[in-house]
């Protein structure tokens, strides 16, 4: 299953293993963070998060259905993945800080990814609702982690109410436009003093290895693992493109020049 | 009595609590939370909680999302 390459020397798997994601004093190995929404059928679920090799995912809160047989809940405990609780569908704080009680008491976490969106159509973050929304969930002693828009001030007020990290979009959720404006991801990565989780928008694993590059702390993304053609092999390659990613970020690239630059001596 | 459970108007037989509700909806042991008139019922006060004529019941669980 795993493909991990066997030509690594030690410094390289003791760089990879020491390097732990650590959000509000929670660690975790793998900075792939996995959504569960598109997937064909629990089972293809299930071997994509294992390929994925992710210690969290996100799930949703809805009503019972009394005709649905399996459960994502099952899945996540069955493999020791912690599980996410998001408030995907909620349009305003009231809204989304009633669903995040609820999630705390099903799910038994007090973690909260919190989305609080402005319309269906966009599906972007309502700033004005988000925020306020975060203040009252870290009040009530919730760890948030707000699904925000790619604005650094906007990450910067959330951090400030007490937020455990920053989740700007790439780009609208499910959209697979990769990451629209990097710029502002790097301000929000430059200025922030909590993980930093690239969440939305990503298609192909080169978007996930940009935004590690970019200096992000993970990556959350579900699309385009679930509803790729072979959503267990996008899985694995996710899981190598955040590996890369993070490599080179930490490895510090060459700066960018307009000549070229011989890589070979001068002859004689 | 009248109960709207997750939206739908049900007749229950008066003294049914919130254990009684859950049961009659999912077997499902973990993963469900409840809200009666908004406010979240703790899980250990599921079967001391009686629902009431015109309750708005909700019943929810984690399902595929996000």
């Amino acid at each position: 299953m795993t493909t991990t390459p066997t030509t690594d020397g030690p410094a390289v798997s003791a760089a990879v293993e020491h390097d732990r994601l650590v959000i509000a004093g929670e660690e975790f190995g793998s900075r792939l963070i996995m959504g569960t929404g598109g997937a064909p059928s629990l089972q293809v679920l299930e071997e994509a998060l294992l390929a994925s090799g992710t210690e969290m995912t996100t799930v949703a809160m809805r009503r019972v259905d009394p005709t649905s047989t399996g459960s994502v809940w099952d899945v996540l405990r069955r493999n020791r993945i912690r599980a996410l609780p998001n408030t995907a569908g909620c349009f305003t704080a009231t809204d989304a800080v009633r669903t995040a009680r609820l999630a705390r008491e099903a799910l038994e976490t007090n973690w909260v990814k919190l989305e609080v969106v402005a319309d269906e159509h966009t599906l972007l973050p309502d700033p004005v609702e988000l925020l306020d929304a975060a203040e009252r969930l870290v009040d009530e002693g919730f760890v948030v982690l707000p699904y925000t828009n790619d604005d650094p001030v906007l990450a910067r007020r959330l951090e400030q109410v007490g937020c455990a990290a920053v989740m700007p979009l790439g780009a609208p959720i499910g959209s697979g436009l990769g990451i629209r404006n990097p710029h502002n991801i790097e301000l929000i990565v430059e200025q922030a003093g909590v993980p930093v989780i690239l969440d939305a928008g990503i298609g192909t694993a080169s978007e996930a290895a940009s935004a590690m590059e970019l200096g992000c702390d993970a990556v959350l993304l579900a699309t385009a693992v679930t509803r790729a053609q072979e959503p267990v092999l996008m899985a694995s390659a996710m899981r190598d493109a955040v590996t890369a990613g993070r490599l080179a970020r930490r490895a510090g690239r060459i700066p960018v020049r307009r000549y070229a630059h011989a890589s070979s001596p001068a002859v004689d | 009595m009248d109960v709207i459970v997750n939206g739908e108007r049900r007749d229950l037989a008066p003294g049914t609590t919130v254990a009684d509700l859950v049961r009659s909806l999912t077997d499902a042991t973990g993963g469900v939370a409840v809200a009666v008139n908004d406010e979240v019922v703790p899980k250990a006060a599921w079967s001391g909680t009686p629902v009431s004529a015109e309750d708005r019941v909700d019943v929810l669980t984690a399902v595929q999302g996000g």
